[in-house]
């Protein structure tokens, strides 16, 4: 069983805020499902890695793409909060 | 024949023909979601689709189009579409607007679609009922006490009660596939990198492929044939060059994997399934008993995969860039309040869950080792592939389960994706096929493939829908 410590250690390490009720939820559903995942200790180790097949991922060059000054826009118009085309934060110091 | 009981091949017919115009068609659907009561969609893009449809009627008189030009379609509501709002089903993203247009969104705009709305899902795509999304659960259309399935359960409920001629879904462990077998349409999950994930907003990355939900299996392949191929933007898309299949039944071995006809799947399914099979067994195919020894893993495997690849990826939403964003003291507590209100308990669960098994002093024990267990589900499959061309066995172990049955226990509601999170683990392509019905509710086969042999699933699809 977690213990109610832990599980508002790793909600703060998420950047969650959770109630008393909502912890204290988290606590018996994360413990059932912590417990079933006990199961992998009874998994084998693999013998060999396999070739990476189905994925064939490449890297790209590092370059910089010109988007349409209407994309930033868009994407400046969804900041919570701005000023000047800058996202504004509360302060970090 | 309704126009909007028309398959995609049927749809294109007629405009064709000139029997209707898109605008026809558009407006015929438009009136029949006004109408819905299934809360299929989460929102409704009526001017974009009849904009959309005007165009597409003049590039269908001037004579260059093709087969999607003009059909109106519905998309997951966690697919961009550009200027449109996109909710990926949370609070967290209620008013976010698209800024711009995913891959398959851009691709399938070239050819002259029409969207007619975005569709209805678990939140950020983690469920497998639909009731995890903030906007209320998707009805099923064969009876609507019970689930549409997750999360794709808008796109799925909207191709089966003929609110849109197709849809596009994502599946990170079976999104596409149990909603598809819930609401009785075919759903495709395509091998991991066939389609961009571009604009897709994103679960778990090295899981997620976005792929379509249609009437029938021919409808199935003409999207998947528009929306694969390499993409700059997605590093894991790969250049995808589809060639036509005709499988000979006679030829086919069929591999039905032990482990997946045990204790859990329900009696009826286990018919339904078993006499395609037999059907498949008289046409001349050879039907082979196949083990997938770490199954038993699979459903843990995919439990600590997704939610840590979720934990990474959810990361973003932090009342900064974009959605909500709550008051605070400081940025910290702007953070914990903006993710505390703005997510709901099934994805708060996933986030806790995965910066668990991320954490330090549980990353061996959890992550690693199910990274270990993932290769071990891989090499069931590549042995299994060594024996057989594809593999037959139920989608979802019940059929579609009542509205709340399953909500009180969150493992409860993992098991029903027992039989599809391998497909995601091992990057395979998956397709889900209404086969039959236990009642009024629709049974879907399931038939994977092996990495990029979309073609012989389809193909072979094609075959048992005729027969």
């Amino acid at each position: 069983m977690i213990s109610i410590d832990e599980v508002q250690h790793i909600a703060k390490l998420a950047r969650l805020e959770l109630g008393k009720e909502e912890v204290e939820k988290m606590q018996k559903d994360m413990s059932a499902i912590l417990d079933y995942f006990n199961l992998l200790k009874k998994a084998p180790k693999p013998k060999a890695l396999l070739e990476k097949k189905g994925n064939t991922s490449s890297l790209r060059e590092d370059e910089t793409k010109q988007r349409s000054a209407s994309t930033a826009e868009k994407i400046i118009a969804s900041f919570p909060d701005k000023k000047d085309g800058y996202i504004k934060v509360k302060n970090i110091f | 024949m309704e126009l909007t009981e028309l398959t995609i091949t049927q749809a294109h017919k007629g405009l064709k023909n000139k029997e209707f115009t898109s605008v026809d068609l558009t407006k015929a659907y438009l009136g029949k979601i006004k109408k819905s009561d299934l809360n299929t969609f989460i929102s409704v893009t009526e001017d974009l689709a009849l904009q959309q449809a005007e165009q597409a009627d003049k590039k269908i008189a001037s004579g260059n189009f093709d087969e999607l030009t003009g059909v109106p379609c519905a998309i997951k509501d966690a697919i961009m579409v550009e200027g449109q709002k996109c909710t990926a089903g949370s609070k967290i993203l209620e008013n976010y607007l698209a800024p711009y247009d995913a891959t398959v969104i851009k691709k399938m705009k070239e050819k002259g679609v029409v969207i007619l709305g975005k569709t209805n899902l678990d939140e950020f795509a983690m469920g497998g009922s639909g009731e995890n999304s903030a906007y209320g659960v998707t009805k099923n259309p064969h009876d609507k006490t019970r689930v549409a399935g997750g999360s794709s359960s808008g796109s799925a409920a909207a191709v089966a009660d003929n609110l849109a001629c197709y849809s596009l879904g994502s599946d990170t462990g079976g999104s596409i596939r149990l909603p598809a077998s819930f609401c009785g349409v075919v759903g495709l999950k395509p091998t991991y990198g066939a389609v961009s994930r571009y604009g897709l907003i994103p679960f778990g990355s090295s899981l997620d492929q976005i792929g379509p939900m249609t009437k029938n299996v021919e409808d199935a392949k003409i999207v998947f044939k528009s929306i694969c191929g390499k993409d700059p933007a997605d590093a894991t898309s790969i250049n995808y060059n589809f060639e036509e299949a005709s499988e000979n039944i006679k030829s086919l071995k069929i591999g039905i994997p032990k482990e997946y006809f045990t204790k859990g799947l329900d009696k009826n399914v286990e018919k339904i399934v078993k006499s395609v099979i037999k059907k498949v067994e008289n046409a001349g195919a050879e039907i082979v008993e196949i083990n997938l020894p770490s199954t038993e893993f699979a459903l843990a495997c995919y439990y600590i995969i997704a939610p840590s690849e979720a934990s990474a990826n959810l990361a973003r939403f932090d009342g900064i860039k974009y959605g909500l964003s709550e008051e605070g003291r400081d940025l910290l507590d702007v953070y914990q309040k903006s993710r505390g209100h703005g997510f709901g308990a099934e994805v708060k669960r996933r986030i806790m869950i995965g910066s668990y098994a991320l954490s330090s002093g549980y990353y061996d024990a959890y992550y690693k080792k199910a990274q270990e267990v993932r290769q071990l589900i891989k090499q069931d499959f590549a042995k299994a592939f060594e024996k057989v061309d594809l593999i037959f066995c139920p989608v979802s172990p019940v059929p579609a389960v009542k509205i709340g049955e399953r909500t009180q226990d969150p493992l409860s509601m993992y098991l029903m994706d027992v039989y599809t999170v391998s497909v995601n683990l091992v990057g395979l392509p998956g397709l889900s096929l209404p086969v039959g019905r236990v009642g009024d509710l629709p049974v879907g086969l399931q038939i994977i493939g092996n990495h990029f042999q979309e073609n012989r699933i389809l193909s072979v699809g094609l075959w048992i829908e005729k027969n």
